[in-house]
């Protein structure tokens, strides 16, 4: 690995904020219900940079990455309470966490390789699709739990284990994070840019298309596997459009192809509905209303002139 | 080296371009000119596998290319440029310029996502291979710009040592001048002749310019309403009568 300032940078930024979260549940700072969001803002993490891996680098709008999610979070549980009984806790869950992103990995690649042929705003629906497809299956099958959810999944990646959460968060974006600035990066970039003269270069369009698909997908699987074994309880509901459009927000106000942006925009957009939880029935259009107003900041004239975008600008640069 | 025979495409009831041959010799410095809508770059589409002719055969060093993609193409050794410039306007003239060593520098997805494995050593041979072509286009001390930043003139450029950087056999610029002053012209004439030395190439060029073509090609070639109207070296086909007429009218 390459250590040089950047690499330092990031490494001491990484230590601070795991610091920082592990002084705030151990002393006591925090509410339970602060803690229980630590976990989620996690997942959140991870579900945008994977998503800003095809949004933004790829540079095609997906809304069906809840569905992968789902995918992520199903199996997971479901192996993880197969093997409750017989493995340690431990094993069972990472084993679960693996087939998580495996088969969410599988499946990226199953809708991936029909749809690579299209693009914009056809490819966005056909992934739209998708994603409803799977919540539908998945109320459909039996050993699903259908529309009443699957329960009694291991609590395993709650709070208590933050250190095993931060540290395959911290993994998922240091991946994406040198994905990008690599070969294989550099053509996905190229692809976004112009995706003829990529072709005239000799770049395999529809080879890193797909790539970029599974590998998100499988990402996204994993934030999934996380989800299901800190809340418990998994409902195909969840995942529905709304999470996919949740996720892509993340991405659009962190700025597309800026992964500092989508972590920092995932931490604010899963605190903000708790900050306004004291507004009552007003809290999901307050949410709306500072969603606006911070996608306006921070896509306009004001840029240069907001320090708060400009740190975000330099952040992505870093990158 | 590249031979075109009886080439030809239809959209819909328009021929674009129709029975149009072409024999390029290794290492010649070729032109392709005609008046506007002539069906230059429709030739140049039809080479590169943009567009599947609907007539006729394309054939690089005897081996048939028409019907690959543009991808299988370039790695056959047949690389652009193109009018209308198309960089990565939202990456580096570094990045650029790496992009395009795909193919010739490479490693493992394991080794993208975790810059190790031999990463830094294959890295550090693309910016020293990237680094070369940029300094023929005295480029290499912009490598950190955003390609799309760059001046008209050196985005011009940057496209063809990204197109060199796939180390074709036949490269392919399409209007390499246009937009640039008589002195830029100048000096793109003489880069464009050391770059076919250097690197044994072949060039097939589109151009208005009358100069450059006059000035550096060995052959050309003039197409009019999809036709060749005439072929030879530049003084024979400048003077050819029907040449005057397809520029200048009757």
């Amino acid at each position: 690995m390459k250590v040089n300032k950047k690499t330092i940078i990031n490494i001491v930024i990484m230590l601070l904020a795991y610091a920082l979260v592990f002084v705030l549940i151990n002393s006591g700072v925090l509410s339970r219900q602060y803690k229980s969001l630590i976990v989620p803002i996690c997942v959140n993490i991870m579900l945008a940079v994977s998503l800003n891996l095809v949004t933004g680098f790829l540079g095609e709008l997906s809304l069906g990455h809840a569905g992968f999610m789902s995918i992520g979070a199903y199996s997971s549980a479901l192996i993880s309470i197969a093997l409750s009984n017989t493995l340690p806790p431990a094993l069972a869950f990472f084993i679960a966490l693996l087939c998580g992103g495996i088969l969410a990995a599988f499946f990226g690649f199953i809708i991936g390789v029909p749809v690579l042929r299209l693009r914009g705003d056809y490819l966005a629906i056909v992934t739209l699709a998708f994603g409803e497809i799977i919540k539908s299956i998945i109320n459909y099958l039996k050993f699903t739990g259908g529309s009443k959810g699957l329960s009694k999944i291991p609590l395993y990646s709650d709070y208590r284990n933050f250190t095993v959460v931060f540290i395959i968060t911290v993994i998922t974006i240091v991946l994406i994070s040198n994905l990008i600035n690599s070969r294989d990066g550099r053509a996905i970039k190229s692809i976004r840019d112009n995706d003829i003269a990529a072709e005239s270069i000799g770049i395999n369009i529809s080879k890193y298309k797909v790539s970029a698909f599974v590998i998100a997908a499988g990402f996204a699987g994993i934030a999934g596997a996380l989800y299901a074994h800190n809340v418990g309880i998994i409902k195909p509901s969840i995942f529905d459009y709304n999470k996919s459009i949740e996720i892509l927000v993340f991405v659009v106000l962190g700025g597309m192809g800026n992964i500092p942006g989508s972590i920092i925009s995932a931490i604010i957009l899963t605190l903000l509905p708790e900050f306004l939880r004291g507004a009552d029935n007003l809290r999901m259009l307050l949410y709306a209303i500072v969603l606006i107003v911070m996608m306006i900041f921070n896509n306009s004239k004001f840029k240069s002139s907001l320090s708060l975008n400009k740190t975000f600008r330099k952040l992505g640069k870093e990158e | 080296m590249l031979e075109c025979k009886n080439l030809g495409i239809q959209f819909g009831g328009l021929k674009a371009v129709d029975s149009f041959n072409l024999n390029i010799e290794k290492g010649m410095l070729y032109g392709l000119i005609g008046p506007n809508g002539a069906g230059k770059t429709t030739v140049f589409n039809l080479l590169t596998g943009v567009y599947k002719p609907t007539t006729g055969t394309i054939r690089l060093d005897g081996k048939l290319i028409n019907g690959k993609t543009p991808t299988q193409i370039n790695n056959i050794g047949i690389a652009r440029t193109f009018q209308n410039i198309r960089l990565f306007s939202n990456m580096s003239v570094l990045d650029n310029v790496k992009v395009a060593l795909h193919e010739k520098v490479k490693y493992p997805l394991l080794a993208s996502m975790t810059h190790m494995f031999g990463f830094n050593k294959k890295e550090k041979e693309m910016d020293e291979l990237a680094t070369d072509i940029l300094k023929v286009f005295s480029l290499d001390d912009k490598s950190d710009t955003l390609s799309g930043n760059l001046p008209y003139g050196e985005q011009r450029k940057l496209e063809i040592a990204r197109a060199l950087a796939t180390s074709p056999s036949l490269l392919l610029l399409d209007e390499p001048a246009a937009g640039m002053n008589p002195n830029e012209t100048e000096e793109l004439m003489e880069t464009i002749r050391q770059i076919r030395d250097r690197y044994n190439l072949t060039i097939l060029l589109i151009e208005h310019d009358m100069k450059l073509v006059a000035g550096i090609c060995e052959k050309l070639s003039v197409l009019n309403f999809g036709t060749e109207l005439a072929s030879g070296t530049p003084s024979e086909v400048l003077n050819n009568p029907e040449v005057i007429t397809a520029y200048l009218g009757e």
